[in-house]
């Protein structure tokens, strides 16, 4: 006789289970979303205000840098796809000797930046580079030309193809060997399975690797402009600095915010899609192990040929100019300069990121009104920009309104949160989903009014996951380059500011010594993020 | 309809009113409540007055808008329509809507909620003013019998252990009012059963008027001295449970308390005739020809064998053992009719009637609740309240 009412539902439809949020926690949570909000929007006005805009979009010279981007974007997509779908596949399919040392060794390059990526690259292979020096003695006098497509194209896919291969690899462990299985009973042979049955359902794991390289191509300065290849964020920087007209630089921005926004949606979506086809049930058995048999040695030497480029290339390097460095006398002490200010301007940033985050996650989490996911959407918007795209913004705003304020640390920070508060709001939206709302109620019906909760009860509990979110600021922070290229203060060199200007002038010698910290710091980001990920 | 049958729409007459004789202070008082959560009409018209000192239980299959009953109370929720008063002040209102930390509220819920951050003296201390907390923790401390564990983080505690800390973290701020939301069914059942016993005598021990909502039906009549049946957002019936047990107000309520067989039969000269015999007809309101129901308990029923019988029995009325159900103190054996009608009667365990017996089965009581099947048939019927057109907000109540 009970009546199965379907109340839950209506309560999620209607959205009115959730109280209206506090005055208070709204304002904070607006003005975060609004930080987000107003590096677009001032580009928007600039572009708006100019009278040839349109012109400007037209452009040929717009258009070639837009072609170039795509090209880049397109072959480094290409390639980390070719790279990272066999790299997959071989490591945990394949009986490959040694496959779990191969595991490691292939995902190592994400915690190369892509700048220290550029660098190695022109450090060994370009003119005056370690492969030559190694060289002259036998007579080559010209390496093949390494600057511009070329060396940019191969600095972004070797370290970018690896996100290919988790996003492959986790798709690959969860696959239900049934579809195999029935595919070989059915006659069909292991290649022909493997094209027909387990392909396709790779395919929302390969596209999603696919948009997270591309959208890395789009937006990374470090190595394009190492490379010197003008894509959208090296023209938007050269145009920046060689002209007094900002409406050119802000056309460009926008182009290029357009270009990641439609990145980051089709991702998003696919994301979505993809979560949902797993969810029919996890395969509760490990698919079998493929031998490889004659194919092992091509299998070998193919994995060699992407270590040795990916890894062994880039410490390579830095550990023979960190030799020569040291050979030559090069002062070392310089150094701690700048990782004092680079350890100074992320701690501040982790610090004020995460008080940032803490408005937003709980409107996203606890109201769940109009009000909370337009806040929480728009503190993404960091998201879909390019840190060049938020420099740029923010001079030409701080240029305009506040004059004071440019290149001064407080703009940094101000920089670094529109880059960084979404990532803190990830870590500290998902700390508070595992806190009973019942836990903030029995506080109120205790006596505490809701700002007496959050402060006794919510923060207090949700502490360790407030300190592993200031924790993955501060080592993002640590590596950014473009905004600190722009924003930082006249002298204030950061460990990224002083290994791409070195290496832009052909120091390789200096840059060695804080490409390799880099390294370290980008290690301990990234064994602290698949952490995170392993915990939720 | 049973002889006794009055209720008004807000509640019954209790033992306590009785006995005090005069008009006892309200805990808690509903004027016909009303929320709604977009289309849905969550709790509808609910009308509660509750007595201090009172455990009132809130039984209903999930859905039913107990919980949400629950949460207006407490003031996480707005009411759509009607007030709320605490202890005769008004706290949710057309115009009025106290938060929950004004309301002298304790609440515990189904999962513990307690504060992972915080040992047990921690989380009892944690409603209470700096002055004399310690000395309330204590005392609360030994009301739920806890001593020892004082220092013990909520992952170091059982389930049953945390239930208590909560109890006693609810009752130490010595709140008007504590509501309990399915505070056991995360439990097993064993424990569950114990528990229930202790929650109750240390809520009694405290003197605390509680309001206990649950979907357990032998949880809610155990331990409360008032049910209150909710349905669709609307209580049905407010009553003691051996009241809600004996003379259920209408079908539902005899279905959703207790095993319930419902015969079909007709109204002929004040009585309705059924398979098993005839049962007086309420107060003789009911005209003849009406189609009712009569509610027969299965401790109620008594069978008696074809082959022992000396005369033979009319053919519609054998029955036919299809199924045994052994609950230890007794045993439960459903009886079909060649009609189709399933009947369940129980008997002491040592009965040894076995599958496929054939019997006839007559009712030891004579005066049982009568439902008409018909809602027109007579004045005063009892139908539930699904056979009816939706009401308007604000209408006449539609119980007589």
């Amino acid at each position: 006789m009970a009546i199965p009412a379907p109340l839950d539902a209506a309560r999620i439809r209607s959205g009115t289970r959730t109280p209206a949020p506090p005055p208070w926690l709204v304002g904070a949570g607006v003005l975060v979303a609004l930080l987000g909000l107003v590096p677009i929007a001032y580009l928007v006005i600039l572009a708006a205000s100019s009278e040839d805009a349109a012109s400007l979009v037209l452009r040929d010279r717009t258009l070639g840098v837009l072609l170039r981007t795509l090209l880049l974007a397109g072959t480094v997509t290409t390639a980390s796809v070719l790279i990272g779908v066999p790299v997959a596949w071989l490591t945990t399919r394949s009986d490959l000797p040694g496959r779990r040392w191969w595991t490691i060794l292939t995902l190592l390059p994400l915690v190369i930046p892509s700048y220290v990526g550029g660098y190695a690259v022109v450090a060994a292979l370009g003119p005056r580079g370690a492969l030559q020096s190694l060289l002259e003695p036998f007579g080559v006098a010209r390496l093949p030309e390494l600057y511009g497509f070329p060396g940019a194209a191969l600095a972004l896919t070797l370290f970018s193809f690896p996100y290919v291969v988790l996003s492959v690899r986790g798709a690959l462990l969860r696959l239900d060997p049934a579809f195999e299985e029935v595919s070989r009973s059915l006659g069909r042979g292991p290649w022909r399975t493997f094209l027909s049955a387990t392909l396709p359902q790779l395919r929302p794991a390969i596209t999603g690797g696919a948009l997270l390289v591309a959208l890395y191509s789009l937006s990374d300065f470090g190595a394009v402009s190492l490379l010197q290849f003008d894509s959208f964020t090296r023209a938007i920087y050269v145009q920046y600095r060689g002209s007094f007209d900002p409406t050119l630089a802000a056309v460009l921005a926008l182009i290029l915010v357009a270009c990641t926004a439609g990145v980051l949606l089709a991702e998003s979506r696919l994301r979505g899609r993809a979560r949902y086809h797993r969810s029919g049930g996890g395969a509760a058995r490990r698919p079998g192990v493929i031998r490889l048999g004659g194919w092992r040695w091509p299998a070998l030497a193919f994995f060699a040929v992407v270590v040795g480029l990916a890894v062994v290339l880039p410490v390579g390097t830095i550990l023979f100019w960190m030799a020569r460095g040291i050979g030559l006398g090069e002062p070392l002490t310089q150094v701690w300069g700048a990782t004092l200010n680079s350890m100074l301007a992320s701690g501040l940033a982790a610090v004020l990121a995460v008080i940032a985050s803490i408005p937003v996650a709980v409107l996203a989490v606890r109201h769940r009104g109009l009000i909370g996911s337009m806040v929480e959407r728009a503190s993404y918007a960091g998201f879909a920009l390019p840190g060049i795209v938020i420099g740029l913004a923010l001079v030409f705003v701080a240029a305009r309104y506040l004059p004071g304020l440019y290149q001064t640390l407080p703009l940094l920070l101000v920089a670094y949160l529109v880059r960084f508060v979404p990532e803190a709001v990830g870590v500290t939206r998902a700390s508070l989903l595992q806190v009973s709302p019942r836990i903030e109620e029995v506080a109120r019906t205790l006596g505490r009014p809701p700002g007496g909760v959050l402060r006794e009860v919510t923060l207090p509990i949700i502490r360790p996951g407030l300190v592993a979110a200031g924790a993955l600021v501060f080592l993002t922070a640590m590596k950014e380059l473009p905004t600190t290229i722009l924003l930082a203060p006249t002298g204030f060199d950061t460990l990224a500011v002083r290994i791409w200007s070195a290496t832009s002038e052909g120091f390789f010698a200096r840059a060695a010594p804080p490409a390799l910290l880099m390294v370290l710091v980008a290690a301990v980001s990234l064994w602290f993020v698949l952490r995170q990920e392993r915990e939720r | 309809m049973t002889a006794t049958l009055d209720s008004p729409p807000v509640t019954m007459t209790s033992m306590a009113d009785q006995v005090a004789g005069t008009e006892p202070a309200l805990a808690l008082r509903t004027l016909s409540l009303t929320k709604r959560f977009g289309e849905v009409v969550a709790v509808e018209d609910v009308r509660l007055e509750v007595r201090r000192g009172e455990f009132l239980g809130v039984l209903g299959p999930s859905g039913c808008g107990k919980t949400t009953l629950l949460r207006l109370i407490a003031g996480f929720e707005r009411p759509d329509g009607g007030g709320i008063e605490i202890d005769g002040l008004a706290v949710s209102g057309p115009r009025r809507h106290q938060p929950p930390e004004r309301r002298r509220i304790g609440m515990v819920f189904q999962e513990s909620a307690l504060f992972p951050h915080l040992d047990v003296i921690g989380n009892i201390g944690f409603g209470l003013p700096r002055r004399g907390r310690v000395t309330r923790v204590a005392e609360m401390v030994a009301l739920v019998g806890l001593a020892g564990l004082q220092h013990r983080m909520p992952h170091e505690l059982s389930g049953g252990q945390q239930q208590r800390v909560a109890l006693a973290r609810a009752l130490a701020p010595d709140p008007a009012l504590i509501l309990l939301d399915e505070p056991l069914s995360s439990l097993d059942a064993t424990l569950r059963a114990q528990l229930r016993v202790e929650v109750r005598e240390i809520l009694r021990a405290a003197g605390a008027t509680t309001v206990f909502v649950t979907h357990d039906q032998g949880e809610a009549l155990e331990i409360s001295d008032r049910v209150a049946v909710m349905r669709a957002g609307r209580i049905e019936q407010i009553s003691t449970p051996s009241e809600l047990y004996l003379r259920p107000i209408n079908r539902f309520v005899a279905g959703f308390v207790g095993e319930a067989n419902l015969l079909p039969g007709e109204v002929r000269h004040g009585e309705v005739q059924t398979l098993v015999g005839r049962f007086r007809a309420g107060n003789g309101t009911l005209a003849d020809g009406t189609r009712a129901e009569v509610l027969l308990r299965p401790e109620q029923l008594h069978m008696l064998p074809v082959e022992r019988l000396s005369t033979p029995p009319r053919p519609e009325t054998v029955l036919r053992i299809v199924r045994r159900v052994f609950h230890g103190s007794e045993v439960h054996h459903v009886l079909r009719s060649d009609s189709g009608l399933e009947l369940e009667a129980a008997t002491p365990s040592s009965s040894t009637l076995e599958i496929g017996t054939e019997v006839i089965a007559h009712a030891r009581a004579r005066e049982v609740p009568v439902y008409p099947l018909d809602a027109d048939a007579a004045p005063g019927s009892m139908e539930p309240a699904e056979a009816m057109g939706p009401t308007p907000i604000g209408a006449e109540p539609r119980r007589p």
